[in-house]
């Protein structure tokens, strides 16, 4: 249900461009107001998320400690997995962030007669989001020429690293396969896979197929169909100059483009994908184990009720005296 | 109910049905759950809805708001918790989890993926805290808070040891324990513990320990060990308790006072305690280094675990020394003065033998016995004859709680390995961070659950199969008293022939005593390698 639901919702999308642009020539509205009103609703979003989860404290100091504590100086500590400074913190951070550490630990279990349990190194997942994640980073990257005039030069390494093998006309972007590639990795090991197609869920499914139509109608228009680059280039350069103008004759796939793009800004902070900016709060991580060596303190800690020993003591003492054990009253 | 045979037991269907999760009523299944709380436990401790009620029947005596009182509770909990509310937003269900967890791997129940198992309750987050929710119903993941709900939500919490194994392959971290501990929190909020877990609070409220022994059995208790051990090694050790102006308090979990093979632990503890004339106490009223209020929400273990320190101040000690055990040493380090507030009553500690500060353990001022004994035989301050424990092939099961929640893995292994001669490891993918669960652990150590037990103990017990197959390992050496519970049945079952064992038992065998006579039994009573005859 969640996976026709969310590609029928793509595919809404798309026609409301068709509508939209072709059909009643709302182009300032599809070429500029929605635009801006999604950019703003991006980053409004993201911040008030940020803001939201910042102010709920963290009460209590829990790492998950992935190799020995820092004890006594003749026991090599794994100060990255099991950080206790915040050196240690920040390296542990930025290998989760950079190098998905955890996800690199990923095994598969299989049981056979026997029974016998066995745990392979399953290395798949890992490999397929960060070829996701980084591919997706440098397009965005590629894509930040619409935004300056003279393009800056490290935008154009960026470039000709990406057509390094120069094939094609216009040259194929390497990223460009591999991110569709790794989209279609993700989406199919959510439908193949039994487990995780049981979990899944529309919200699952949804920026999966909006993010392989904005990567799809990409393509489309670099390599196959004519797109005025001048055009959506003088477009690009009125928003960041406050100066939009939408010239004419630019190919309705440019529109649709834009129109996911755009809802995928609109609903990136309602939705998982604010993971990008959860996992840097995440308690489990961004915390140094040295919970016997510093204090750390609850913000709502609150007095509760004890059983005191004048009460242990009370109700026992006669067998305690029985038995020589010393009392406070006799 | 007789258990079918481990063959019959590990056929196991990882299919999931073919209806959705949410079409897909729980159905609660004997063996798997556990007996709901009486009445006077939770009274014994002043926890709602008090009254007598059963798991199998239909009504579970609710109170009538009880809907409002959950979803409060809830919206009041991911206002206070960062890791709750976070867990709940930022999961993109990649599954990297599901097969985890020592339950969903022994089971196939697919709520038992730790990823579906938080789907049950952030599905309620959704529909009463999120506007997607509310607007979107199913669509965005959202459900009803039903009474159907409620009770499959109370099956899978009590089907989650806390064992944090998900959250060390999550690529965010989330939490499945935290969000266990925080359900758990909820459902005690309607009344809906089990008396597994309230019954050791009660106890423990009262008479300081969760078996609920009352100072003069512990002290018969010991009086036991010391005969034992005085026939052993012909010394008479004298420990003492309650007393105060000692050095140094010891806490151990109450579960060593009482059953075999916890009990040989203790014992060792005690002639290593003698032989190094430790100026030490024990404390009948903090006589429960455990902590089962953990399991029922954190406001009920900050009310157990006070004692601990009250009982150091009350007796003036300088620092306090826990033993073995797992969830006790979570509580410990990831909570204790957290909850108790800065403790200037304790002075940072100084092993008195070797003259170490333990500068790591300086602001809470609690020490592990295995890292005082480390320090000991790194310092040669120990006599050890590796030989008296060469007819133990050991292996070494490194707990959840020590593991994940405090990185406590070479002090054992340093301990072990200048005690035994034997030693080998379990497959790096079921040791250290990496570790299995027992299957028992966060108060699921009941008997009338014994089959979820045996299955959420598969793993760990396969991997102890492994080196008992390859190298002939014997013996289970583990520094948790759940552990030595719980995997005594568990490797009865799937290894038969198998036995555990706590580090200290190893380390009271080898431990050459001054005067000692010679000794021709381990401290359980089995005869000394060569002393087989005698």
């Amino acid at each position: 249900m969640g996976l026709l639901f969310s590609f029928f919702a793509v595919i809404a999308l798309i026609v409301i461009v068709f509508i939209g642009v072709n059909g009643a020539n709302l182009h300032y509205l599809f070429g500029v107001i929605i635009p801006y009103a999604a950019f703003l609703t991006f980053i409004v979003g993201v911040i008030y998320r940020i803001l939201q989860w910042g102010k709920v404290p963290v009460p209590f100091r829990i790492p998950t400690t992935a190799g020995q504590e820092k004890s006594f100086p003749w026991i090599k500590a794994n100060s990255i997995d099991n950080p206790s400074t915040g050196l240690g913190v920040v390296v542990r951070m930025a290998m989760e962030v950079l190098l998905f550490r955890s996800l690199f630990r990923n095994t598969r279990a299989e049981l056979r007669d026997g029974p016998k349990l066995s745990y392979a190194s399953s290395k798949w997942l890992w490999l397929g989001a960060l070829a996701f994640h980084y591919t997706f980073l440098i397009v965005l990257i590629r894509h930040m020429r619409l935004f300056f005039e003279p393009v800056p030069g490290v935008i154009k390494i960026v470039e000709s690293l990406d057509g390094f093998f120069q094939v094609g006309a216009p040259i194929v972007y390497i990223t460009d396969l591999v991110f569709l590639g790794a989209v279609t990795f993700l989406f199919l090991r959510r439908v193949v896979i039994p487990q995780v197609r049981y979990i899944s869920l529309a919200a699952d499914y949804f920026p999966l197929f909006l993010i392989g139509g904005i990567g799809i109608t990409g393509v489309l228009m670099r390599y196959f169909l004519k797109t005025d680059v001048v055009g959506i280039k003088e477009l690009t350069m009125g928003w960041v100059t406050f100066n939009p103008v939408v010239p004419g004759g630019i190919n309705i796939i440019f529109y649709i483009h834009l129109f996911l793009v755009a809802s995928l800004l609109v609903y990136f902070p309602m939705s998982k994908l604010m993971h990008m900016a959860g996992v840097f709060l995440s308690p489990t991580r961004n915390l140094a184990n040295n919970n016997r060596a510093e204090m750390h303190v609850n913000p709502w800690n609150y007095p509760v009720k004890v059983h005191t020993y004048q009460e242990y003591e009370d109700d026992f003492r006669d067998k305690m005296k029985a038995v020589g054990l010393p009392v406070e009253k006799e | 109910m007789a258990n079918p045979k481990p063959e019959e037991l590990a056929k196991i269907d990882y299919q999931p049905p073919k209806t959705g999760w949410m079409d897909t009523p729980a159905v609660l299944k004997p063996g798997i759950f556990l007996h709901g709380s009486k009445a006077k436990s939770l009274e014994t401790v002043g926890f709602p809805n008090p009254r007598t009620w059963s798991v199998k029947d239909e009504d579970w005596k609710l109170p009538p708001n009880w809907q409002e009182i959950f979803i409060e509770g809830l919206r009041e909990r991911v206002s206070k918790y960062r890791s709750f509310r976070l867990f709940f937003d930022i999961c993109v269900r990649c599954g990297a989890c599901a097969d985890k967890c020592h339950f969903y791997i022994g089971g196939g129940d697919p709520k038992n993926m730790p990823v579906l198992r938080a789907e049950l309750l952030r599905s309620i987050y959704r529909k009463y805290c999120t506007t997607s929710g509310k607007l979107m119903g199913k669509v965005a993941g959202a459900r009803d808070l039903t009474t159907d709900v409620l009770k499959e939500i109370w099956y899978y919490a009590y089907q989650c040891t806390e064992c944090r194994r998900c959250s060390l392959f999550c690529p965010y971290g989330i939490d499945t324990a935290e969000i266990t501990i925080l359900a758990r929190e909820l459902l005690n909020l309607l009344g809906l513990n089990i008396e597994w877990i309230a019954g050791p609070v009660a106890n423990c409220w009262k008479a300081g320990n969760h078996l609920g022994l009352q100072p003069h059995t512990i002290k018969d208790s010991f009086d036991m060990f010391c005969d034992d051990l005085e026939t052993i090694t012909g010394i008479r050790v004298n420990p003492s308790f309650n007393r105060k102006g000692a050095e140094i308090l010891v806490v151990v979990p109450s579960g060593d006072f009482f059953a075999d093979p916890g009990t040989f632990t203790t014992m060792g503890e005690l002639l290593l305690f003698h032989e190094l004339g430790l100026d030490y106490t024990w404390s009948t009223f903090a006589s429960e280094g455990g902590n089962f209020g953990f399991f029922t929400s954190n406001e009920m273990a900050k009310r157990l675990h006070s004692k601990i320190y009250e009982e150091a101040k009350r007796l003036k000690v300088k620092w306090i020394i826990g033993g073995e055990c797992g969830h006790m040493w979570r509580v410990w380090h990831q909570y204790h003065n957290t909850w108790f507030g800065t403790i200037d009553f304790l002075e940072e500690p100084v092993s008195p033998i070797t003259g170490t500060k333990f500068e790591h353990a300086k602001s809470n001022k609690t020490v592990h016995i295995c890292e005082f004994t480390a320090d000991l035989i790194y310092h040669g301050k120990l006599k050890l004859d590796k030989s008296r424990n060469d007819n133990l092939i050991v292996t070494y099961h490194d707990s959840c709680n020590t593991s994940r929640g405090m990185g406590f893995f070479e002090e054992p292994r340093y301990i072990i390995n200048n005690v035994c001669k034997n030693f080998y490891e379990m497959p790096h993918q079921t040791i250290r961070e990496q570790t299995f669960c027992c299957g028992s652990g966060s108060g699921l150590n009941a008997s009338e659950n014994m089959e979820s037990r045996l299955r959420g103990g598969l793993p760990r017990a396969n991997a102890v199969k492994h080196v008992a197959q390859k190298y002939g390992v014997n013996m289970l050496a583990c520094i948790c008293a759940i552990d030595r519970a719980a995997l005594t049945t568990s490797v009865d079952y799937w290894v038969p022939g198998t036995r555990v064992t706590g580090v200290h038992e190893l380390v009271g065998n080898a431990l050459v005593m001054k005067g000692e006579k010679k000794r021709t039994t381990n401290l359980r009573g089995d005869p000394l390698p060569g002393m087989e005859g005698e």
